[in-house]
């Protein structure tokens, strides 16, 4: 805590993080999903809408690497 | 289970042998010399973006998830789907936090979180606190593991009583601790590309065969009871399985990188750059679990549990043999010794990254600390590969004496155990506010409490909390490391008032946490 957190930058933060924010408020509501209808190839929605989540949010994370990597 | 199935059990035994063959000869891929620490313990922290892919991969959707998570969707219907957004939300944490630990524990040589918090919050009683959590919480999840192993050996028709029936597993055990002690972390980082090509397959066979087999997709939702299709509405007065879905996703999420193997699969990634990759490549592995997930509807609809062939299998492992009777009543003999492989092996990749870290645990933080403190590299990593043969024992002696039920119990609560690390390691990862002794304060109390409210609700995952007239149901862990924290921040100030910063200085400036 001396001498190092004071003299350097702060890196750390950056706006594109919000998109990890969505990721979570999305997966973490269950009401939002929570349904039958509408099904897709017979599956319900509450199925393959979590299965869509995971491959939005796996292109949300890519979205912020390569936003972020200097 | 009259009789033994021989085309696939040849060819379980036939990929067991190659894998066995490969964990020995990954000694010399990229060879390092073995006797340090962190050549055994973490590859030399040598592994790219796609080893990495792979050894996290096989180390985070274990065996046993593969079995007891269709094995829940089965017996207790939508509930099981949390897993998806709990390996949803994991990823943000990898990217954003687990990053800065892996600069900080490269920078300094860190192979542990325990030799993370000792230079973090110079304070050796929290370093153990950290340890001993981690050591505790593995052990029964290496049982259960081995579980895993025990299920598909037995859905192959091996039997017996007594010792002769448990031969198969105790030789399985014997491979994985030879090679675990002379190859290290490389035996897991080889064999884990074989087994997820083989578990992508198997998974993908699955959900495409099986649905056309039952008549689409349809049919299988129609033959699954309303109640288990999807969460049940919660009433007033109550955020009932809403809350509980959504912390039981929330409060596994925080724990998974927080146990050791996680840790150690983090920690052997050679650049921040292949850990932030991931984040975004791991979640294919999510994607596939929640197929999975998928195959407990598909008993259902086939009704497999009602076969009177598979009778013996459901009485003996319960709903764990769903998911291989399955694959027994879908699939010719040849496919099935596949799949049961790529599950066996899927068994042994976390087994063994599981009883690395909990001997680097050992030699690092207890060893080294309290018993032996200037050990030349040789002695700490011949402690480390002892302490290896040790923890796997432990848990051979745990599955082969005592009912599969106490190790999912006791991983349970290791869960909840873990979770009570996150205020000095992931805070930690962004600050040295907190006085280290408020810390362990916190660690005690969410412990405890958390092992007290386990109990009360019959060692089930969630509890509920009530306030006032509102009942609020959510996963105990989520409750106690608030608690935890809570705790934490309250004393801070007051201990520091009491007797300065508690503890030696910090060992790590703010530029080593990144690139």
């Amino acid at each position: 805590m001396t001498t190092s957190e004071t003299g350097k930058k702060r890196r750390g933060w950056s706006w594109w993080y919000l998109l990890f924010g969505i990721q979570f408020a999305v997966a973490l509501w269950p009401p939002f999903y929570n349904k039958f209808e509408p099904t897709l190839f017979g599956i319900p929605f509450f199925y393959w809408f979590q299965l869509l989540w995971v491959l939005v949010s796996a292109l949300l994370t890519a979205v912020v690497y390569f936003a972020t990597d200097h | 289970m009259s009789d033994v199935n021989w085309i696939a059990l040849g060819i379980f035994a036939v990929i067991f042998g190659l894998i066995t063959w490969l964990g020995f000869a990954a000694a010399r891929w990229r060879r390092g010399d073995l006797d340090q620490l962190h050549e055994w313990g973490l590859g030399g922290r040598r592994f790219g973006t796609l080893i990495t892919w792979f050894l996290v991969g096989g180390d985070v959707y274990t065996a046993y998830t593969f079995i007891a998570v269709p094995a829940l969707a089965f017996g207790a219907g939508a509930v099981a789907f949390f897993a998806v957004p709990y390996t949803v939300i994991i990823y943000p944490l990898l990217f954003l936090v687990f990053r800065r630990l892996w600069h900080v524990c490269h920078r300094h040589g860190y192979i542990t979180a325990g030799d993370f918090v000792r230079g973090r919050f110079g304070n050796r009683w929290l370093a153990l606190a950290i340890t001993l959590t981690g050591i505790v919480a593995t052990m029964p999840y290496i049982a259960l593991q081995l579980v895993g192993i025990q299920v598909v050996i037995g859905a192959l028709g091996v039997s017996g009583s007594g010792l002769a029936g448990d031969l198969p597993l105790i030789l399985a055990f014997v491979v994985l601790a030879a090679f675990t002690y002379s190859s290290g972390l490389r035996a897991p980082a080889s064999i884990a590309v074989v087994k997820d090509v083989l578990i992508y397959i198997t998974a993908l066979a699955a959900v495409i065969v099986i649905p056309v087999e039952l008549g689409g997709f349809d049919k299988i939702f129609a033959a699954v009871p309303a109640k288990k299709l999807l969460l049940a509405v919660p009433g007033p007065g109550t955020t009932g399985s809403y809350s509980a879905y959504a912390t039981l996703a929330l409060g596994s999420a925080f724990a998974l990188f927080l146990y050791p193997h996680s840790l150690t699969g983090i920690l052997s990634a050679s650049s921040g750059r292949a850990i932030r990759r991931n984040a975004a490549m791991l979640p294919g592995y999510s994607f596939m679990l929640g197929l999975l997930a998928l195959l407990g509807f598909f008993v259902i609809a086939a009704g497999v549990d009602k076969l009177p062939e598979y009778a013996a299998g459901f009485k003996q492992f319960g709903n764990n043999f769903a998911v291989p009777a399955l694959l027994l009543h879908s699939f010719p003999s040849w496919f099935v010794g596949i799949a049961f492989a790529a599950i066996g092996i899927g068994a042994l990749v976390p087994a063994a990254i599981m009883s690395i870290a909990a001997a680097n645990l050992y030699s690092r933080n207890i060893h080294r600390e309290f018993i032996n403190p200037n050990p030349t590299d040789r002695q700490e990593a011949r402690i480390a590969k002892i302490a290896s043969l040790m923890v796997k024992a432990g848990a051979l002696v745990f599955i082969l004496f005592v009912p599969t039920q106490y190790a999912i119990q006791l991983q349970l609560l290791g869960g909840i155990w873990i979770i009570q690390t996150l205020p000095a390691v992931m805070l930690g990862a962004y600050t040295r506010w907190f006085n280290s002794w408020a810390l362990l304060a916190g660690w005690a109390a969410g412990t405890y409490a958390g092992t007290a409210m386990a109990v009360a609700s019959k060692l089930t995952p969630t509890f509920a909390l009530v306030i006032g007239a509102h009942t609020f149901p959510g996963y105990t862990a989520v409750y106690t490391v608030m608690l935890n924290l809570a705790i934490a921040i309250v004393l801070t100030p007051a201990f520091n008032a009491l007797g300065g910063r508690g503890g030696a200085a910090d060992r790590t400036a703010a530029s080593d946490y990144h690139e």
